[in-house]
């Protein structure tokens, strides 16, 4: 059983299709990017897989006993957050608030796992610091910390490298590898970036209104579709 | 006079005051209480890019004191609080599904209910002085000081149940304010608690109409906050600090319209410009 399945789904804004004969599937240990074009559909598709949006036919399947709250999401960064007065320690334990139910605080293991996620991604020097005034590679540590409390087991990152120089990009796509590979997490990742996809991802989705195509990255690379982008868009660096 | 004999005029001015009069001590709990749960929401509200969103409440709850006072009420809370609650929610729980924009529509509400409000008193006048009236509805000139037993304890009452609402819930408002779609994506209902938000914001309205009119509300939801941005980096600590500072900036603000004579409200507004100006100077310094 797949962790995350997609049949027959339809996207979509006020009954105008974006997507349509979305079926793919998403086993544990995958690390899936989204390539496509601006508009074609990938954030709406995250945003459908998060229940952040309905779908206009079709469904989602979790399986492997993952929970719709299990999934740890990466978002764009909004205007909001630009200026926003929070500690880094306070937005990685935001990521913890799906364990606490009712209950009005944190207790010691979330704390706990806040203090691991920031050791993990080498941010914990930051805990102290104001979230506005890290740069763009140091949020979306913190950002990607957070997601981390929030699961164990599924990561969806809507472009993560978007305005990130070339060195905190490396960073970042060598950190997301090795939580994929060394922590077994599984990952879904939205990305501009053809040429880091092929060179990351195990899988490769490509919209365009439609999948054009979906399968191994290996099967990619000697596709059509894959074969005209990465002309177009620049292979293998 | 000397600066210790004008400190002891003042001194025994404000004693006087307060151990004379008991709507003096009235008016002094209900200030500092409200002031210090419009604080506690305004970081939110701030943050969250609905600053105006007090402002066009305000004004809805003026429409409806005028409603109550045509309708000659006894208490005008009974329908200025639904009224200005379910403003509320249409303004902020509908968020980013509706087809006029956040800004236009809080723009639109507010001038009409005015409008509405003014028109009301005007057309059934109860009283003979109507420009004194509405006056006195926009800028609080003097309603904070005849308040009664029931009003106060009704003010108490609901700004404990503010208070609670925010310790309890602190961690989801953060989350909700900084990151709704993260906050949704990981099973908070979000929407529950914008509609709370909401809700705890019209109720800290109507109760604020009584010390500082309809006019000048959001000053007191937005100079705490914004004057605590200025300096402080994590949002507890921008919270403390708003809410702290709400507290004394209403105090002294009170403080001086007894021994000045001067309204009560507009000097409240004044007092928390100038702790603006102050908090931008050391955030400048700091920065440096």
């Amino acid at each position: 059983m797949a962790l995350l399945t997609c049949r027959d789904l339809v996207l979509g804004y006020e009954g105008k299709k974006v997507v349509e004969e979305l079926n793919f599937s998403v086993n544990a240990g995958d690390y899936l990017c989204i390539v496509g074009e601006n508009g074609s559909g990938k954030t709406t598709l995250m945003k459908t897989i998060l229940k952040l949006h309905a779908p206009i036919s079709g469904r989602i399947e979790t399986g492997e006993g993952l929970k719709q709250n299990e999934i740890g999401y990466l978002p764009q960064q909004t205007m909001v957050q630009k200026d926003f007065p929070a500690s880094v320690n306070e937005i990685v334990l935001s990521g913890c608030l799906n364990r606490c139910g009712f209950r009005p605080f944190y207790n010691r293991e979330e704390k706990q796992a806040a203090k691991k996620n920031m050791e993990r991604l080498g941010i914990t020097d930051l805990a102290g610091r104001c979230y506005r005034e890290l740069s763009g590679g140091q949020q979306q540590r913190v950002l990607l910390a957070r997601a981390l409390c929030a699961t164990g087991k599924l990561l969806l990152l809507d472009e993560p490298v978007a305005g990130l120089d070339p060195k905190a990009m490396a960073d970042l796509y060598h950190l997301i590898e090795n939580l994929n590979s060394f922590d077994g997490i599984t990952v879904i990742m939205i990305s501009h970036d053809i040429a880091a996809a092929v060179k990351y991802a195990s899988h490769i989705l490509h919209l365009s209104f439609k999948p054009l195509f979906f399968g191994r990255k290996s099967d990619y690379i000697h596709s059509e579709t894959g074969k005209l982008f990465r002309e177009v868009y620049g292979g293998e660096r | 006079m000397g600066v210790i004999e004008w400190v002891s005029w003042v001194f025994n001015k404000l004693s006087d005051y307060f151990t004379k009069f008991q709507f003096v001590r009235y008016a002094m709990i209900v200030g500092i209480l409200i002031a210090l749960c419009s604080s506690l929401l305004g970081v939110t509200l701030v943050l969250k890019r609905f600053s105006y969103i007090g402002d066009g409440l305000s004004h809805v709850a003026f429409g409806a004191v005028a409603i109550a006072t045509v309708c000659n009420l006894s208490n005008n809370m009974l329908i200025v609080i639904p009224i200005t609650v379910i403003s509320a929610i249409l303004l902020l729980y509908t968020g980013s599904r509706r087809k006029i924009k956040g800004d236009a529509s809080i723009a639109m509400i507010s001038v009409a209910s005015l409008s509405f409000g003014y028109l009301l008193m005007n057309v059934f006048p109860t009283s003979t002085n109507i420009s004194a009236d509405v006056c006195m509805t926009l800028f609080g000139s003097t309603s904070i000081l005849t308040l009664t037993a029931t009003e106060v304890w009704l003010c108490v009452g609901m700004s404990v149940l503010v208070i609670a609402v925010f310790v309890l819930f602190y961690h989801k408002i953060f989350a909700v304010t900084f990151d709704e779609g993260f906050a949704t994506a990981t099973g908070l209902r979000s929407s529950m608690y914008n509609l709370m938000i909401a809700v705890v914001i019209a109720i800290i309205i109507v109760l604020a109409m009584n010390l500082v009119g309809s006019l000048l509300i959001s000053a007191l939801v937005i100079f705490p906050a914004l004057s605590a941005m200025r300096v402080f980096k994590s949002f507890k600590a921008v919270i403390i600090c708003s809410a702290v500072l709400a507290v004394f900036c209403s105090a002294l603000g009170m403080l001086i319209s007894i021994v000045a004579g001067t309204p009560v409200g507009a000097t409240i507004v004044v007092v928390d410009v100038a702790a603006f100006g102050v908090f931008s100077l050391v955030g400048l310094i700091k920065k440096n």
